[in-house]
C-alpha cells in the first residue's frame, strides 16, 4: 500500500491539496482522486489519465473544501478582564513580597531612564541649535581658508569690501551683512550704566536673523545713531516705561535713540549674546582703523553674514566666490579662498583640518548619544538578568498555571504585563529623577534645557521607550518561563541547566566592560586636563588683574594712571596693551629677516605693549633684556619668543633686525606664553612697543593687601580718570581657567555618566548575589556543617564574579585604548596613556565588584546552618 | 415540499445513490453518470453535491474499507435517508404528472 501511495502522477499538486484542504476531509477526497486516477490509466492509458487528474483536482478547490472544521472544545480566552486583573495582582504582589529585588529593578531601570532622557534632552537641544532663526537653512557665514606656509587654517573673519561685493555682483545672495564682532561696550541711560554685549550691523540683518521686533519696525537702524535693545536689556534700563524714542549713551561717547526692542534670543542660539544691535555706519563713524580699512581687501577683521536666495546650494555658492580675492590685483601670499558655512553647521561642526570641514561638538553628541544607550541598555540587562536567575522560583507557578489550564500565550502576556508595570513604575519615577538632577545638569553641561512637558513627541518617544524597554527586558523571562513543562516542574526535578546561566554571566561581562571602559575614559580625560594645566604658561597670573579699556576718558594717561596706581601701594606694576594676555589676535605675514626662506608666509603673532607689561605679566627672559626705558632705541625694538625664534632660525638673536613695516632691532627672547588654547602649540609672536595700539589695561595686585582691599583702592583711582563708567575688571587666572571649561564640561558629565553606569551594574551585581547566595544556602550550610571557614565560603561565592569583572576589564581595555587614543589626536598637546591607567581602572573595578559581592557573601556564609538546613 | 433545494445535479446524483446501493461513492456514482450520460464527470463536483445533499439530509454517509487503488485510504459510502427516498420521489411524480398532459400530437411530433 505504501508504494501505492507513492505513484502519485503529481507529488507537488497533492501536497499543495493536502494542505488546502480541510483535515476531516483529506482523506476521501485525496482516495478518490488518486482512485479515478488508477481506473482511468488503466482504461484510457497513463497519458489521458495525468491530464484528467489535473482537473479533476482542481474541482475540489473550493470553499466547502477549505473551511476547517470548527473546534468542538472552547478555546481559551487571553484577555479575559478576571485574569488581566489577576496578572496585575500577581504583579504588585510579587513587587511587594521581594523588596530588594524590585528597588534594583526599578531605581536601576528608572537611573537608567532617567539618563537616557537628560541626554537626550541634550542632543535636542544641541540638534536644534541656531534652529529658532527662520531663515536657518538658507543662512550662511562667509569664512576663508587661508595658507600660511603649508598649514591650511580656517578664519571668520573677512575684509570688508566682501560684503558689497557679494551683494552686486553674485546673484545668488538675497542679503548680506557686516557685522562686528559681539563686543562689550558700556550703555547708559540716565544714572544707569550697563555693560552689554552686542553687534554693529548694517540693516538687513535684522531680517535676515528673523530678530522679532516688540516694538519698533525692522529697518529702524537705518539712521546712524540709532540702536535696538533686546527685550531684557529695555527692561533693564527703562522699567515698564516704553523705550521707544529714548536716548542712549554708548561707550561714553555717542547719543543713540532707541528705535527697536527685539525679543531676547533662545539660549541656544549663537546670538544669544547680542543684547543689543547698533547701526555698521555707527561704527564706521566712531572707529579711525575701520575708517581707514573700508576699501582694504586684506584687513581680515569683520564678519559677513549672507542670506542666499531660494535654490543655490551654500557648496556651490561657496565654488562661486572662492577666489574673489586671488582674482583681484595684488594677491596675497597667504592665498585666501572664502567659503560658505551654513548655519545649520555654525553649532555642531565648527572645526576645520586641511581645507576640509571636521566635524567639531558632533562628535560629542555621538559620543554621549552612546552613552546614554549603553547606560539604558546596562539598566535593561539588570532587569533581564534578576528576571531570569528569579525564574527556578516562579516555575512552581507556571507549573501550576500551566496545569490548571493556562495556556502559553497567558503566561507570556502574564510576564509581559509584570515588566511593564515596572517600567511604567520606573519611567515615572525617571521622569521625576530627571526633573531633579535638570539643574545641576543644565549647570554643568551649560545648557537651558528642561522637560518638554508639553511636546506630544517626548511623551509619544518616552512611554514608547519605556514599553520597548519592558518588551525587550521583558521578553526574555516571558519566552523562558512560559516554555517550562509542568510536569517536571512540578515532579521537582527541574533544574535549570548549567548553560542557562551563560547568557547571564555574558551580560555581567558586557556591563563591567561598559563601566570600566567609561572609568579610563574619566581618568584620561582628567589627566590630560591636569596635563595642560600643568603646562608652563610664562608668565604670572596670580593677582593680575585686567580691565578693558572701553571708554575714551582712560586713554592717553598713561604715566599719570600708572602712577596714581603704583602710589596706592595697592598695585606693584602696570601696564597697557593690545588684547589681553589671556588671548591673541592679530596676526601678520608681513615679515622679514636674515636668512629668511624666500617666498614662505609663515604666520607671526603681533603684540603691541607698553614698556612695563613684561614685568606686569611675569614673562621669563631667557635670552637678552626686557624693555627698558633707558634705551630710547627700545621704541624699534622687539622681543620675540621661543616658537619665533625656532621659525626664524637665528644662531644668536640679540642685534638681529626683522622687517615688519618697519625695521626692529631684535632685544630679547622670552619663554613660550600659553595665550591661546592650552592643548596647542604655541604660535610665533613678537612683541614691539606703542603707546597707542593699546586696549588692555593690566596690573598685578600687592600681595600684602588682601585682594578686596586693594581693588577697592584702584577703583578709587579708576573713578577719578573715569568717572561715568562702571569699574569692571577680571582676574587673568580666572579667564585662564575657562580655557578648560570644555574638557572640564565633558570630564564632568562623563564622569557623572560613569558613576551612574556603575552604580547600575553594581545593584545589578548585588542582585545576582543575593540570588546566588540563596540559591547554595543549602550547599552552605552543609558546607559550614562539615567545617567549612566564613573566608573559604566568601571565596567560594565571589570567585565567579570577579572572575567575570577580570573578563570584563580585558576585553575594555583594547576598546578603551582604541577610543581614546582617538579622542587625544584632537590635541596637539596631549597626555599619554599609560598603562596604570588601565591596570588602575580594572583594580577599581574588580574591588568595588568584590565589596558588591562580598555583602551577600559574608551574610550568606556567617548563617546559621541550623536554619538552612532545618526545614523539611 | 421545498423542491426548490434540490439542483438537478443534486437530484441525478441522489438517483445515482440509490440505483449503486449500498456501494455509492464518489468514485462509483462519477464513472456511472459518465456511462449514463457519455459525458465527462469530475469527483469533485459529485463530491461537493453529495456534501450538499447529506448536509440537507438526503444523504448518510459511513466511512467504508480501504482499497490499495486508493493508496490505503477509506473511502465514504452514502446511502438515501428516508427523507431523501420522499423527495426523490416527489420529483418523480410531479415530473410523471405533467409527462402524462403532454398531448400525443406534441410527443410524435418530438420523435
Amino acid at each position: 500500500m505504501k508504494t501505492l501511495k507513492n505513484k502519485s502522477p503529481f507529488p507537488r499538486l497533492d501536497e499543495f491539496l493536502h494542505r488546502l484542504v480541510a483535515p476531516h476531509l483529506r482523506e476521501e477526497i485525496m482516495g478518490d482522486l488518486h482512485e479515478r486516477y488508477q481506473r482511468r490509466s488503466q482504461r484510457l492509458g497513463e497519458t489521458n489519465a495525468r491530464q484528467r487528474y489535473w482537473r479533476d483536482a482542481l474541482t475540489y478547490v473550493r470553499w466547502s473544501n477549505i473551511k476547517r472544521k470548527p473546534n468542538p472544545y472552547p478555546t481559551t480566552y487571553l484577555y479575559s478582564p478576571t485574569m488581566l486583573r489577576n496578572y496585575f495582582k500577581i504583579a504588585f504582589r510579587n513587587l511587594l513580597k521581594y523588596k530588594g529585588y524590585s528597588f534594583i529593578n526599578i531605581f536601576g531601570l528608572a537611573t537608567g531612564m532617567a539618563v537616557a532622557m537628560l541626554i537626550g534632552l541634550w542632543v535636542w537641544d544641541e540638534l536644534s541649535f541656531n534652529k529658532s532663526h527662520k531663515n536657518y537653512d538658507r543662512i550662511a557665514q562667509v569664512w576663508q581658508f587661508v595658507n600660511f606656509d603649508g598649514t591650511i587654517s580656517s578664519y571668520n573673519s573677512v575684509p570688508i569690501p566682501m560684503a558689497e561685493e557679494l551683494r552686486s555682483k553674485y546673484p545668488d545672495f538675497q542679503a548680506t551683512s557686516l557685522s562686528t564682532y559681539t563686543r562689550d561696550v558700556i550703555l547708559a541711560a540716565g544714572d544707569k550704566k550697563l555693560t552689554k554685549s552686542g553687534n554693529y550691523v548694517q540693516p538687513a540683518f535684522v531680517d535676515m536673523m528673523s530678530f522679532k521686533m516688540l516694538a519698533g519696525s525692522a529697518d529702524g537702524l537705518k539712521d546712524v545713531h540709532t540702536i535696538f535693545l533686546s527685550e531684557s536689556v529695555a527692561k533693564a534700563f527703562f522699567g515698564t516705561e516704553n523705550p521707544l524714542n529714548k536716548i542712549i549713551r554708548m561707550g561714553n561717547k555717542t547719543d543713540v535713540k532707541v528705535t527697536g526692542v527685539y525679543e531676547d534670543l533662545p539660549y541656544n542660539s549663537a546670538f544669544r549674546d547680542v543684547l543689543f544691535l547698533a547701526p555698521w555706519e555707527l561704527f564706521v563713524a566712531n572707529d579711525a582703523y575701520v575708517k581707514r580699512v573700508l576699501d582694504e581687501w586684506d584687513e581680515n577683521s569683520f564678519q559677513v553674514f549672507a542670506q542666499l536666495k531660494e535654490g543655490p546650494s551654500p557648496e556651490a555658492v561657496s565654488a562661486k566666490i572662492k577666489n574673489i580675492r586671488m582674482k583681484r590685483k595684488d594677491p596675497p601670499g597667504y592665498k585666501p579662498a572664502f567659503f560658505l558655512h551654513p548655519m545649520e553647521q555654525w553649532h555642531l561642526y565648527t572645526d576645520f583640518k586641511d581645507g576640509k570641514n571636521a566635524g567639531g561638538i558632533v562628535y560629542f553628541v555621538w559620543l554621549f548619544g552612546a552613552i546614554g544607550v549603553f547606560v539604558l541598555l546596562l539598566a535593561c540587562i539588570n532587569f533581564m538578568n534578576l528576571s531570569t536567575a528569579r525564574s527556578e522560583k516562579r516555575a512552581k507557578e507556571v507549573g501550576i498555571r500551566k496545569s490548571v489550564g493556562s495556556v502559553r500565550g497567558q503566561l507570556i502576556f502574564q510576564f509581559l504585563s509584570e515588566s511593564f508595570v515596572i517600567t511604567l513604575i520606573a519611567f515615572v519615577l525617571a521622569l521625576l529623577f530627571a526633573q531633579l538632577a535638570l539643574p545641576f545638569f543644565n549647570e554643568i553641561a551649560d545648557k537651558r534645557v528642561s522637560i518638554l512637558w508639553a511636546n506630544p513627541w517626548f511623551w509619544l518617544l518616552g512611554l514608547g521607550f519605556s514599553l520597548l524597554t519592558g518588551l525587550i527586558a521583558g521578553s526574555y523571562p516571558a519566552l523562558y518561563l512560559s516554555s517550562f513543562q509542568p510536569i517536571k516542574v512540578l515532579k521537582g526535578t527541574f533544574k535549570a541547566s548549567r548553560f542557562t546561566s551563560v547568557p547571564r554571566k555574558v551580560l555581567v561581562v558586557f556591563q563591567f566592560t561598559v563601566s570600566v571602559t567609561l572609568i579610563i575614559g574619566i581618568i584620561t580625560v582628567f589627566r590630560q586636563i591636569q596635563h595642560a594645566k600643568d603646562r608652563p604658561s610664562g608668565y604670572e597670573r596670580s593677582s593680575l588683574v585686567e580691565i578693558n579699556m572701553n571708554t575714551p576718558e582712560l586713554y592717553a594717561h598713561y604715566e599719570a594712571l600708572r602712577n596714581d596706581l603704583l602710589n596706592t601701594g595697592a598695585v606693584v606694576e602696570f601696564a597697557e596693551s593690545g588684547g589681553s594676555i589671556t588671548n591673541q589676535y592679530g596676526g601678520t605675514t608681513n615679515i622679514s629677516w636674515k636668512g629668511k626662506t624666500p617666498n614662505t608666509q609663515p604666520l607671526f603673532m603681533a603684540n603691541q605693549v607698553t614698556h612695563d607689561f613684561g614685568k606686569t605679566v611675569g614673562w621669563k627672559v631667557i635670552e637678552g633684556r626686557d624693555f627698558s626705558r633707558k634705551f630710547s632705541t627700545d621704541s624699534s625694538a622687539m622681543i620675540i619668543n621661543e616658537a619665533a625664534l625656532k621659525l626664524m632660525g637665528f644662531k644668536n638673536p640679540i642685534g638681529e633686525i626683522v622687517r615688519s613695516g618697519k625695521e626692529y632691532k631684535v632685544i630679547g627672547v622670552i619663554k613660550n606664553m600659553i595665550r591661546q588654547s592650552p592643548f596647542e602649540p604655541v604660535n610665533a609672536a613678537f612683541y614691539t612697543i606703542n603707546y597707542n595700539a593699546v586696549n588692555t589695561i593690566s596690573f598685578k595686585l600687592a600681595p600684602q593687601l588682601g585682594t578686596s582691599k586693594a581693588l577697592d583702592k584702584v577703583a578709587g583711582v579708576f573713578k577719578k580718570y573715569n568717572p561715568e563708567a562702571p569699574f569692571e575688571y577680571s582676574f587673568v587666572d580666572e579667564v585662564y581657567g575657562r580655557k578648560f571649561s570644555d574638557e572640564e564640561r565633558i570630564g564632568k558629565l562623563a564622569a557623572f555618566f560613569a558613576l551612574l553606569a556603575i552604580i547600575i551594574s553594581c545593584l545589578g551585581l548585588f542582585g545576582l548575589a543575593s540570588f546566588i547566595a540563596e540559591q547554595r544556602i543549602k550547599e552552605i550550610g552543609i558546607r559550614k556543617v562539615l567545617g567549612a571557614s566564613v573566608a573559604g565560603l566568601w571565596q567560594m561565592l565571589s570567585k565567579d564574579f570577579a572572575l567575570l569583572v577580570l573578563i570584563a576589564c580585558f576585553i575594555s581595555a583594547p576598546i578603551s585604548y582604541y577610543l581614546l587614543n582617538d579622542w587625544l589626536q584632537h590635541y596637539e598637546y596631549r597626555t599619554e596613556l599609560s598603562w596604570w591607567v588601565f591596570v588602575a581602572a580594572g583594580l577599581g573595578a574588580i574591588a568595588i565588584a568584590l565589596l558588591t559581592v562580598s555583602y551577600q557573601a559574608i551574610r550568606a556564609a556567617l548563617m546559621n546552618p541550623i536554619k538552612s538546613l532545618k526545614t523539611e | 415540499m421545498r423542491r426548490s433545494d434540490l439542483g438537478e445535479f443534486e437530484e441525478v446524483v441522489l438517483l445515482t445513490v440509490a440505483v449503486l446501493a449500498p456501494h455509492a461513492y464518489s468514485v462509483s456514482i462519477a464513472e456511472e453518470l459518465e456511462q449514463e450520460t457519455g459525458q465527462t464527470v469530475s469527483t469533485g463536483a459529485v463530491h461537493a453535491a453529495l456534501q450538499r445533499l447529506e448536509q440537507k439530509g438526503y444523504v448518510t454517509s459511513l466511512l467504508g474499507e480501504a482499497t490499495a487503488e486508493r493508496g490505503g485510504r477509506r473511502k465514504r459510502l452514502f446511502t438515501v435517508t428516508a427523507l431523501g427516498g420522499r423527495v426523490l420521489n416527489d420529483v418523480r411524480q410531479v415530473r410523471n404528472r405533467l409527462w402524462e398532459r403532454i398531448v400525443p400530437q406534441v410527443t410524435l411530433k418530438w420523435s
